[in-house]
């Protein structure tokens, strides 16, 4: 579903990271090129080590590359200070973490009203929870939720500012299939009512069949790249 | 080196900031020990054996004349190992450098070849020949104050007669090591000094010839000083006997004592304030790492070390901060020792007196801090201990928060949910907080027991000298004379206001106690010399009946209105019944005031005075100094400028040196609880703080979270320790010798906002150390594991 084809929201270009272990060099990315468009939703596919984190880790202002560039709409994000980071990430992206990394002491509503006391336009919490499902758990802290919808509060919490982009770091890893699911079904959703370009990083191929586009990382390298004219619902899949 | 000591010096590294922090207040506390403990030693070790060497006696008594064929009989009183007599005199001296007269107690030396009770130690000349008439010996502190050399001539007026004497030597004297004028509190060096004299020249000067008028025992130990003293009085009492004292009383040796107790007092307490704040700083990093330890624990137990292998690795930790902590607190106190040696040395005199630290010093200090260290780890170690291999292995349960009801105020305060974020984590774990209060609430109330002094003697300064002494000058007659003298002074026109008063030494009684003290004879409603209390209320003479010091009224238990027996001790000695008609509280000494007329009365005297209170034009002081000297009645001009100088010089100074060492000590003590709690916050926390960063929260806002966690608990122990500063105050000042002084508790709203601010501002600083580490949270690393 691209709205604007022409446009990338993210361009990135001969992407290198390379983490200093001890004395060792250890290639995380060798020469990344993509482009990410609005709407779409990507699935970075790949065996663990591949560098698809990195790649995630550095499209959403957490790291940046050792050599190469990223455009965010313009704007060189590896030449951006620690303050311009954190506004980009402020404003434009919304994370999922495999563990959910939700804020124990809080309850689901103020998990989610953390982003949206900071951010001017965000939606109510309550309407982003509605959104994924959780409109009666609001006042449930992490510890009463169970994993999947700790994971769906963890989305509603990306989604409240309306971002450019969801970045998704296996947000199915820590559950059961079932479970899964309804979280992928959540994204699914978010990525199809808001249009936002949503990308799925994961281990496991089956997940690849919901994508629009599927690119596969092995090495630190980009191995493969196809687009997927045949999307299934997440309940369909089955792993 | 076993791979688990590796392992502890490892970790120990790893927190290298944190352990400092343990390190820097440990330190402090076994410092302070250290300087008190070994200080209290030099002290009195040398005190005892200055005493032992030049003789200091036991039973002192003081008289006003007695035959030399007297001394016989007082030799062989049971009980009695030596006894020596002596003349003593006070005098006038013209010292070139000071306009008005100073002090001076002249006190005969003893024969040739005459071994005396209360030796003199020369400091430098000689002693005077004797055959030389006006030949002295100066004591050394008056000298070094005036700046006087051997061969320097001071013009003296002794018994009413000007003399010209000539310094031969300087001395020192165990029972002048605290050199103060009689009835003064705080040494003047300037305006009193000792002189010694061959006593054949000073009899003959004074009148004393083959007489005496002072005489000091020593006594075995199976005699009681309570018999002896009454034996003593017994045959004095025909004599102008002033009522024999014992060591315990004798001026000097009251005030070291007193200072000795302060000593030992500091080094009980504020060493016990730092070790509690080190041992619970311990606790918690320790809890903190064997909590985030669990799984090598575990896996440590599976490979089959032992639990008390275990314990021991996490006791090394202790004691590896216990060694360090003395390795620092051993030179520090050193440091500090010398440093009150030196202030010591301005107050009290001994011929050679240095700083040393005895072995069992360094001993106790190496036990204690490591029983700090233990005590800090016990609960953690035994918590890690107790862990089963298999239930280790797991992690631990999650984190389990509720809402509380309170919740509604602090939504009130803030619509944003960092703040419930901060209260939520401070009552998830409330003894934790407990903790964290109670280590920065002592850092306030060390800051107030530092700076309280201050105030209660500014106060004390306030009433004494501006309220109650209003006079310029005090004149001490060498014998009460005839209130005619009065007229005579006011009729010198550069005295402005003058009023009599006299003084008459008494022994007040009740049933078993008693007390030697002036009884105070006072004309009706004094205006140089007024009777204030702690709160700056004019009591007058009552018409009948006596006046007491609420301290001694509290020591003879009477109440007003009940009788009390006095006994005078001079003149004709009469005794008689009197009812205590009120009580005063006052600051120094013990005293009964009654009125003049209610006292000449009782004397069965007319009206007469000891001395006077002069109000004088400030410009003619010179013009009143030389017509004073016209006056042979006068023993003694005291000048109340003089006294205000030497008050504020040392005593202030001194105060203001142990206000900016505590400032130091608190300081470390809030930095290092402040910056440990941050820090454990920030490590148990750093998967939710690196969350926030994630999310878009700027550091600043995330260092806001952990600024506002501290803060909180600041707020919550800035009145906890402003009343642990306040309890602690309250017990050093009643723990002063209260016959000497009466110190008010006194402490002013800005000493409390002082404290207060100082911690307040430490706790910035400790935040603006955690801010560097927030920089340094991974954000990629801390989302990747599971929690």
């Amino acid at each position: 579903m691209r709205s604007d084809p022409g446009v990338p929201v993210f361009s990135a270009s001969k992407l290198t990271k390379v983490y200093h272990i001890g004395e060792v060099d250890v290639f995380a990315l060798r020469g990344v090129s993509l482009d990410l468009y609005a709407g779409e939703f990507v699935v970075l596919l790949g065996p663990s080590g591949s560098g698809k984190s990195t790649l995630l880790n550095i499209l959403g202002g957490l790291d940046v590359p050792t050599e190469g560039t990223v455009q965010y709409a313009g704007t060189d994000l590896t030449k951006a200070s620690e303050e311009q980071l954190t506004r980009f990430r402020r404003d434009n992206v919304g994370f999922v973490f495999q563990f959910y990394n939700l804020i124990p002491s809080l309850t689901a509503q103020e998990n989610v009203q953390l982003v949206t006391d900071i951010v001017p336009k965000a939606m109510p919490a309550e309407e982003a929870l509605r959104l994924v499902g959780m409109a009666d758990r609001l006042h449930h802290f992490p510890s009463q939720l169970s994993g999947g919808e700790q994971q769906r509060v963890a989305i509603a919490r990306a989604i409240c500012k309306n971002p450019a982009v969801l970045l998704c770091d296996e947000p199915t890893g820590a559950l059961d299939v079932r479970t899964g699911i309804t979280v992928l079904e959540a994204i699914q959703q978010i990525n199809r009512q808001l249009g936002t370009l949503t990308v799925v990083i994961t281990h496991n191929a089956v997940i690849a069949k919901m994508a629009d586009r599927i690119i596969s990382l092995k090495d630190g390298r980009v191995i493969q790249e196809e687009a997927n004219s045949h999307r299934v619902t997440p309940s369909e899949l089955d792993w | 080196m076993q791979a688990l000591n590796k392992k502890a010096l490892r970790d120990l590294w790893n927190m290298r900031t944190q352990v400092l922090a343990v390190i820097a207040v440990m330190s402090c506390g076994i410092g302070v020990f250290c300087m008190s403990a070994s200080t209290h030693f030099s002290l009195e070790s040398t005190r005892d054996s200055y005493y032992r060497e030049f003789r200091f006696a036991d039973v002192f008594a003081r008289l006003k004349r007695a035959p030399e064929s007297l001394a016989d009989r007082l030799r062989e009183l049971p009980g009695v190992q030596s006894m020596s007599t002596r003349v003593i005199a006070s005098a006038r001296l013209q010292v070139s450098d000071m306009l008005e007269p100073a002090q001076a107690l002249f006190i005969s030396l003893p024969p040739e070849q005459e071994i005396a009770l209360n030796g003199v130690c020369l400091r430098r000349g000689r002693w005077p020949s004797y055959d030389q008439e006006d030949e002295i010996v100066v004591s050394e502190t008056f000298a070094n104050a005036h700046h006087l050399t051997i061969g320097d001539d001071l013009l003296a007026i002794l018994h009413g007669r000007q003399r010209t004497m000539r310094i031969v030597g300087f001395a020192l004297a165990p029972e002048f090591i605290y050199e103060i004028q009689p009835g003064g509190i705080f040494p003047d060096n300037r305006a009193f000094g000792v002189i010694w004299m061959n006593r054949k020249f000073l009899s003959a000067a004074v009148d004393m010839v083959g007489a005496f008028n002072d005489v000091a025992f020593q006594k075995s130990l199976s005699i009681q000083n309570e018999r002896l003293i009454t034996e003593i009085d017994e045959i004095l009492k025909a004599y102008g006997g002033q009522g024999a004292i014992t060591r315990k009383d004798q001026f000097s040796h009251r005030f070291i004592s007193n200072e000795l107790d302060e000593i030992r007092r500091m080094g009980l307490m504020i060493p016990a304030i730092f070790l509690s704040a080190a041992a619970f700083l311990m606790n918690m990093i320790l809890s903190r790492l064997i909590a985030a330890q669990r799984v090598q624990i575990a896996a440590l137990m599976a490979f089959g070390y032992s639990r008390w292998s275990l314990a021991k690795h996490y006791f090394l930790f202790a004691m590896i901060i216990a060694v360090a902590s003395t390795s620092i607190g051993l030179p520090l106190g050193a440091a500090m020792g010398t440093g009150i040696t030196a202030m010591y040395s301005r107050f009290f005199h001994f011929p050679s007196y240095g700083f040393s630290m005895p072995s069992y010093v360094v001993v106790l200090a190496t036990a204690i801090a490591c029983l700090a260290g233990l005590a800090g780890v016990w609960t953690s170690v035994r918590a890690a201990t107790r862990l089963r291999p298999a239930e280790a292995m797991r992690p631990e349960s999650p984190v389990v928060y509720r809402s509380f009801g309170i919740e509604g105020v602090i939504r009130w305060i803030s619509r944003s949910v960092t703040l419930l974020m901060i209260f939520r984590h401070l009552v998830r774990r409330p003894w934790r907080a407990l903790q964290s209060v109670f280590g920065i609430s002592l850092a306030v109330a060390v800051l107030i027991v530092g700076a309280f002094m201050q105030d209660a003697i500014y106060s004390l300064f306030d009433v004494m000298f501006r309220q109650a002494q209003r006079f310029d000058l005090q004149l001490v007659f060498i014998e009460p004379q005839s209130k005619d003298i009065l007229t005579s002074l006011r009729a010198i026109d550069s005295i402005t206001a003058c009023e009599g008063f006299r003084a008459v030494p008494i022994r007040i009684s009740q049933g078993t106690s008693h007390r030697l003290i002036s009884l105070m004879g006072v004309d009706g409603e004094p205006q140089l010399s007024r009777l204030i209390d702690h709160k700056e209320r004019t009591h007058d003479a009552p018409i009948e009946g006596l006046l007491l010091s609420n301290k001694l009224a509290k020591l003879l238990r009477v109440r007003p209105g009940e009788p009390i027996f006095i006994e005078v001790l001079e003149g004709q000695r009469p005794a008689f019944e009197m009812s205590v008609a009120s009580t005063i509280d006052d600051f120094a000494g013990m005293v009964a005031y009654c009125d003049q007329s209610v006292l000449a009365r009782l004397l069965d005297q007319s009206q007469q005075v000891s001395g006077a209170y002069l109000r004088v034009d400030p410009d003619r002081l010179e013009e009143i100094f030389s017509r004073l000297k016209t006056y042979p009645q006068v023993a003694e001009v005291l000048v109340a400028r003089s006294m205000r100088e030497s008050f504020q010089k040392t005593l202030l100074e001194n105060i203001r040196i142990l206000r900016s060492i505590n400032l130091l000590f608190s300081c470390i003590i809030a930095i290092g609880v402040v910056y440990s709690t941050a820090r454990i916050s920030m490590n148990e926390r750093s998967r939710e703080l690196a969350t926030l960063r994630v999310l878009g929260f700027s550091q600043k806002e995330v260092v806001s979270i952990l600024f506002g966690e501290v803060t909180m608990l600041t707020f919550v122990a800035l009145p906890l320790g402003w009343l642990f500063g306040t309890g602690l105050a309250f017990i050093i000042v009643s723990s002063i010798d209260q016959e000497l002084f009466r110190i008010p508790l006194v402490i002013r709203l800005h000493t409390y906002i002082f404290a207060a601010s100082v911690v307040l501002l430490t706790t910035y600083l400790s935040l603006i150390m955690i801010r560097r580490e927030v920089a340094k949270l991974s954000l990629v690393e801390v989302l990747k594991s599971a929690e």
